[in-house]
């Protein structure tokens, strides 16, 4: 499957999202313009309120996000926060032991202009990094080996979640447990399963 | 006539008496009766607990108790694990290592607090002691895992390794396997602080197949939930156990797993870790549940409603360590489940954030109060309080032994009355009679210090921060609190004239510390000169405290009473005040 195959883009779609793709936006370009709780997400790096999603009550996914430690790196505070005072609360810094390396992969869709990059670190579980793909590819369908869920199909093609591992074999995400893999990915990309497309899954 | 007293049995009779007291209290109290009993405790004392390792020199230590078997010593103080000190200050243990190991060859144990321990002086004590058993290190760094493996390669005796909260350097070089196919009488590991992705488990299965009178483990946040069934299974006798990351992708079969082996282990009381929590793999410890006493949710970032459901199912709990996502809500139902709740510590999620995040206030405090009449032991933060609330917490808990608040924002005040906190910390330290622990917090006058010195009387401890207007409230303090042996204080305006009214009480003291207050150079000088059984340090990075006015206020200061005299190991920001005998109190 050749990854230049430009005609994997759709031209028509429902909702007219291809033109959006391709819209020159200061975002980058496939993510979507809002957040799953529908607030407005700007390019920009994120900050630490986001890295830890406190929406309180039932949205049970909302810690899916980045890892918690209770004494943040300098680095990682939001800029909503004030100038911080040395010690001040008096929580325990265990510096070395909250700040993990980051595991950064490159993602490639196929069909997509550009790659991006997610930090495995981020992440607890294939699901976890499975769901922010999409988000960050919103105009691509994924589809979900774990759980063998549809996936909301927006424009009728979907695509298969792979990566290459340490020995250059494209494998299928999900086989081997999250924590045991991390350091075996190099690049994730996204194929499209034509067969599986035309045997399961009919277009319209 | 031969008169017979008490004085006249033999000194094995003593000395088998003596056997009995184990407090170093009463230990110290027997040692003061007369001369022979002091001789004869000091020959049958075993364990030895020195509270700051600068008030007394190694050697006068193994010189008075030749025979211990077990030492204790804290080096920092207590706000350096919040970066109040400087790297290189000090703390090292090696010279004390270097004198047991030829002196006291059978010591056994040695804990450590707040001490830069390095692999040199782990090597040394596996070298040294052929009876070692015990290792505690708390809070302590310098070292890597090659010094543990020492330990782990040469300890044939070894029953505890425990390393808390240390900074470690983790050369990910597979500690483990370092313990012998022949070694079997580990009885607690705790490697929580280790970073290590490369933990190999089937080494950990088989050592804790081995170790049958294994009762504690705590593992690290790189050993992943898929493995914990594995080595529960082998430890069914666990009292204590610390997960490492309690996450995974929900598969059926995994999870019944972890359900079996948990309700396996019919003797654990005290569950910890939980890194990464997916919240549908919590359930598989409620077997456990009802018969635990402390449960550690500090690294759980899981929402009120799951913590509802798990502290609902652990009526017997007696220490509980959460994060503020407890919220209020979670707290009322604490309040209503675990009647046996001893202690809570509450932390922040956000602690740097300026908007509350969690619905997390006095409310859930005042809630834990009224529900749970044995609670003793409070950290709580929060963002906001009220003097009604502290009065009703300290009339709700007059057996407080410790209390802690921390409201985030210095200088807070009640927000319904927008009035210092000085009456609700009042009320705490006159109802709770037996407190021995406080921490302040929020907008505070010299009026709570008054309070403090009138009814604290058993206070020992008592940490300040961003309070008080004038000298006066450190008066009250220093003149007041006939039990304080700790005083810590940061950021606040107290300055000469209460020290050197109160010199003397410092010598009843372990130590004091006030950083950015505004004590002079001069006033540092002068206490040092007068009081030769101080060390009076001042820490300051910005330079040479001569190389400014002496009317400059230092940064940090700390001052410690000490048989030993002034240490050598100080780095170029500390300055030790000399004595100058002419100017000294009689």
């Amino acid at each position: 499957m050749s990854p230049e195959n430009g005609k994997l883009l759709p031209e028509t779609d429902a909702g007219g999202l291809n033109f959006k793709a391709t819209e020159l936006t200061l975002g980058l370009p496939g993510e979507s313009r809002v957040t799953s709780d529908g607030v407005a997400k700007l390019g920009s790096k994120r900050g630490f309120s986001e890295t830890v999603d406190l929406s309180l009550g039932d949205n049970k996914d909302s810690n899916k996000l980045g890892q918690f430690q209770i004494n943040v790196p300098e680095a990682a505070k939001s800029p909503v926060s004030k100038a911080q005072v040395v010690g001040w609360p008096p929580v325990r810094g265990y510096p070395k032991r909250g700040t993990k390396s980051c595991k950064y992969v490159k993602v490639a869709v196929d069909g997509a202009p550009y790659l991006r990059k997610v930090d495995l670190e981020m992440y607890n579980t294939y699901q976890q990094l499975l769901t922010s793909l999409e988000d960050m590819f919103s105009c691509f369908t994924i589809r979900n080996y774990l759980n063998d869920k549809k996936l909301e199909r927006v424009n009728g093609i979907e695509y298969v979640p792979t990566y290459e591992d340490k020995d250059g074999d494209w494998m299928l995400v999900g086989d081997v447990p999250w924590h045991s893999s991390n350091d075996t990915y190099k690049t994730f990309k996204r194929k499209l399963n034509e067969e599986a497309l035309y045997m399961k899954h009919p277009r319209n | 006539m031969h008169k017979k007293t008490a004085f006249s049995f033999p000194d094995e009779v003593l000395e088998h008496v003596f056997s009995f007291i184990q407090s170093d209290k009463d230990r110290n109290s027997v040692s003061m009766v007369c001369k022979s009993w002091y001789e004869i405790e000091r020959w049958c004392r075993r364990k030895v607990f020195v509270g700051n390792c600068y008030a007394v020199s190694p050697r006068m230590v193994i010189k008075r108790f030749p025979e211990i078997r077990s030492i204790e010593l804290k080096g920092k103080p207590h706000f350096a694990d919040f970066n109040l000190v400087p790297d290189g200050w000090g703390g090292y243990v090696f010279p004390w290592i270097v004198e047991m190991a030829g002196a006291v060859p059978w010591l056994e144990e040695i804990k450590l607090k707040r001490m830069v321990v390095t692999d040199e002086s782990l090597e040394l004590i596996a070298k040294s002691f052929k009876n070692f058993k015990a290792l505690v290190l708390s809070s302590c760094e310098g070292f890597s895992t090659d010094g543990l493996a020492a330990i782990a390669a040469s300890c044939k005796n070894l029953k505890e390794l425990d390393l808390r909260d240390c900074d470690v350097d983790d050369l990910s070089g597979h500690l483990l396997s370092h313990f012998p196919d022949t070694y079997t009488s580990l009885v607690s590991l705790n490697i929580s602080c280790l970073g290590s992705d490369e933990v190999s488990f089937s080494t950990l299965e088989r050592l804790v197949c081995r170790c049958t009178n294994l009762r504690t483990l705590r593992l690290n946040r790189a050993v992943p939930l898929d493995k914990i069934a594995n080595i529960l299974r082998r430890a069914p006798q666990l009292v204590d156990f610390g997960t490492g990351t309690y996450a995974a992708d929900l598969r059926p079969d995994s999870y019944s797993d972890l359900a079996g082996a948990f309700s396996s282990c019919k003797e654990l009381r005290s569950l910890s870790g939980f890194w990464d929590v997916v919240p549908d793999y919590l359930p598989a410890i409620y077997p456990v549940c009802s018969k635990l006493t402390s449960l550690n949710l500090s690294y759980a970032t899981i929402q009120s409603p799951e913590l509802i459901k798990l502290v609902s199912h652990c009526p017997n709990l007696q220490r509980l360590l959460v994060l503020d996502y407890i919220e209020d809500s979670g707290l009322e139902v604490l309040a209503s489940s675990c009647k046996n709740l001893q202690e809570l510590r509450v932390f922040p999620s956000d602690p740097f954030g300026v908007e509350p995040n969690v619905s997390l206030t006095e409310q859930g405090l005042v809630a834990v109060s009224s529900g749970c009449p044995k609670l003793q032991s409070v950290l709580y933060f929060c963002r906001r309080m009220s003097n009604e609330a502290l009065v009703t917490v300290a009339k709700n808990c007059p057996n407080f032994t410790r209390f802690r608040l921390c409201i985030i924002e210095p200088r807070t005040a009640d927000y319904q009355t927008l009035e210092p906190l000085d009456v609700g910390f009042g009320a705490i330290v006159q109802y709770c009679k037996d407190l021995q622990r406080l921490s302040l917090s929020g907008l505070l006058t010299d009026r709570v210090f008054e309070y403090i010195g009138t009814y604290a009387k058993k206070l020992e401890m008592l940490s300040v921060a961003f309070a008080g207007d004038s000298d006066l409230g450190l008066h009250h303090v220093l003149s007041g609190c006939e039990s304080l042996r700790k005083l810590e204080i940061r950021d606040c305006p107290f300055g000469d004239k209460a020290l050197l009214a109160n010199a003397a009480k410092l010598e009843t003291m372990r130590s004091l510390w006030m950083s950015s207050c505004a004590v002079s150079f001069r006033a540092c000088k002068l206490l040092g000169q007068k009081m030769p059984r101080l060390n009076v340090e001042v820490i300051d990075e910005r330079g040479p405290p001569d190389s400014r006015p002496e009317s400059c206020p230092v940064d940090k200061l700390y001052i410690y009473r000490t048989v030993a005299g002034s240490r050598f190991d100080m780095p170029p920001f500390v300055w030790t005040m000399e004595d100058d005998p002419s100017l000294q109190l009689s």
